[in-house]
């Protein structure tokens, strides 16, 4: 117990940056994911075909894989530009690293989310808004938008726990979260299995907080709307 | 690189595929047979019954799988009573020294708290009619979940699971992290020789890119099998039937 106080500071540190990483690839995700279901429902044939070729290759190669490529060939690029530019190259970044690449990966969860999402609203919602007079982006935020969030929500947020467990292979990049900093402490002070736990706690918090804000949520988006009750 | 180089690649890769395939192959079906009994407890109304079951799933679904392997690798050698085990040579405690079975074991245990969850949902999503059908013939309990709701339940739950069996390959490539060698510890080790990041990684994602394409052609199959009472009919066949 003595070591687990002893390595509590850098154990919430660690906590700090696998949060800081979750949210800021989230972040991305869900612009990439956005973009990827406009292209998908787009009437253009490249845009979808490009879509369907990105979503396609995602989900066909681990993440682990793809991080890989992106860090250990990230550095082989870097340095090809810079030694042609005449300077030293920089290191690549293992935090930039984690979120490009966790990022796009989940972009590519997050258009399918979207996608279905946005099938799923009525028709006529977004022909009667443009009846009104409202314009392509107004209809999207006003009525589209709404509608779509309340939909998209559950899938979201799984996506959101699925991407939070995803960000631990990213100590294996040598990023210091806390899979990064349970794994030091628990060789130092071999005690694995206490560090191995106490990491997961922190990943429990979070994602057990998140299906509970989501059940809350919902309710409050659901309001108004009659849902099909069975053995009722 | 030289082609005799490249050569040189091929039973590495081979034997990292093999690896691989085995580590997917018999973790999901331990993870099948064991989630079979597990969903029917927790959708038990005793809560005795499904109060243990939901915790191992709150817990496995809850934390990286990154986590599990290194706990079941890693965590155990912590306790005294378990080192003084692998002394005297216990052989199922020995289990937890070789990176292969502590491999499987965490792989298992994962896709089984996910595949519990899934087969639990589509047993509560079972009609309503079919239970009945079963009481009305005068099944007995057991006869019921054997001869109804099991075999309704396991194939309505292909399309959901289809989605586990691909994680569960791609949650394969984690294993390099606990000194096994399969085929993404292969294009690690490549990668470290050869300083060729693209070469390796490339061409071991284009192999899983292949055998998630497999998987996903052996689960359309598996499905047209056994879904196809749920198909949409179409209008001649009703016509003429």
């Amino acid at each position: 117990m003595s070591e687990l106080q002893q390595y509590l500071p850098a154990l919430v540190k660690g906590a700090e940056l696998t949060l800081v990483l979750a949210i800021s690839s989230v972040a991305l995700a869900v612009c990439v994911g956005m973009a990827g279901a406009m292209a998908k429902l787009s009437s253009s044939r490249v845009l979808v075909s490009l879509a369907t070729a990105y979503t396609t290759l995602i989900r066909g190669v681990p993440e682990f894989v793809m991080m890989l490529l992106v860090f250990y060939g990230g550095q082989i690029i870097l340095n090809r530009i810079s030694s042609a530019l005449g300077f030293h190259a920089p290191d690549v970044n293992a935090f930039a690293t984690a979120v490009f690449t966790i990022g796009f990966i989940f972009g590519a969860y997050y258009t399918e989310t979207f996608r279905g999402a946005i099938l799923n609203v009525p028709r006529g919602q977004m022909e009667a808004a443009r009846a009104y007079g409202f314009s392509g982006w107004h209809a999207f935020r006003r009525i589209l938008f709404p509608q779509m969030v309340r939909l998209a929500l559950p899938a979201a947020v799984n996506n959101w726990l699925v991407l939070l467990k995803t960000t631990a292979i990213a100590s294996l990049i040598g990023l210091h979260d806390v899979m990064f900093i349970a794994d030091q402490a628990g060789r130092t002070t071999q005690a694995p299995m206490t560090f191995y736990l106490a990491a997961c706690v922190v990943y429990l918090l979070v994602t057990t907080g998140s299906t509970a804000a989501l059940a809350r949520t919902r309710v409050q988006l659901n309001r108004g709307v009659r849902e099909g009750r069975l053995h009722s | 690189m030289t082609y005799d180089e490249i050569a040189q690649l091929f039973p590495a890769y081979a034997s990292g595929l093999w690896v691989t395939v085995q580590l997917t192959v018999y973790s999901l079906g331990l993870g099948l047979l064991i989630a079979i009994p597990l969903a029917v407890l927790r959708v038990s109304p005793n809560r005795l019954c499904s109060g243990p079951v939901a915790a191992y799933t709150w817990f496995i679904r809850g934390t990286p799988l990154l986590a599990q392997l290194m706990i079941v690798y890693y965590g155990f050698g912590q306790f005294q009573w378990v080192q003084d085990a692998w002394q005297r040579g216990n052989p199922v405690l020995s289990l937890l020294r070789d990176p292969f079975s502590c491999g499987l074991i965490a792989l298992a245990t994962n896709t089984c708290a996910y595949t519990t969850e899934i087969l639990a949902g589509a047993l509560r999503t079972t009609p309503y009619g079919e239970i009945e059908a079963a009481q009305a013939y005068g099944m007995s309990r057991f006869t019921a979940w054997r001869r109804i709701l099991l075999p309704s339940a396991l194939r309505r739950f292909i399309p959901a699971y289809s989605n586990e069996v691909i994680l569960m390959l791609h949650g394969t490539s984690l294993v390099s992290a606990i000194t096994l060698v399969d085929l993404t510890g292969a294009a690690r080790d490549f990668y470290a020789n050869y300083y060729a990041p693209f070469e390796a990684f490339i061409s071991v994602g284009t192999v899983y890119f292949g055998l998630t394409a497999i998987l996903t052609f052996l689960i359309r199959l598996t499905e047209r099998r056994y879904l196809v009472h749920l198909r949409p009919q179409r209008f001649t066949n009703l016509a003429r039937g």
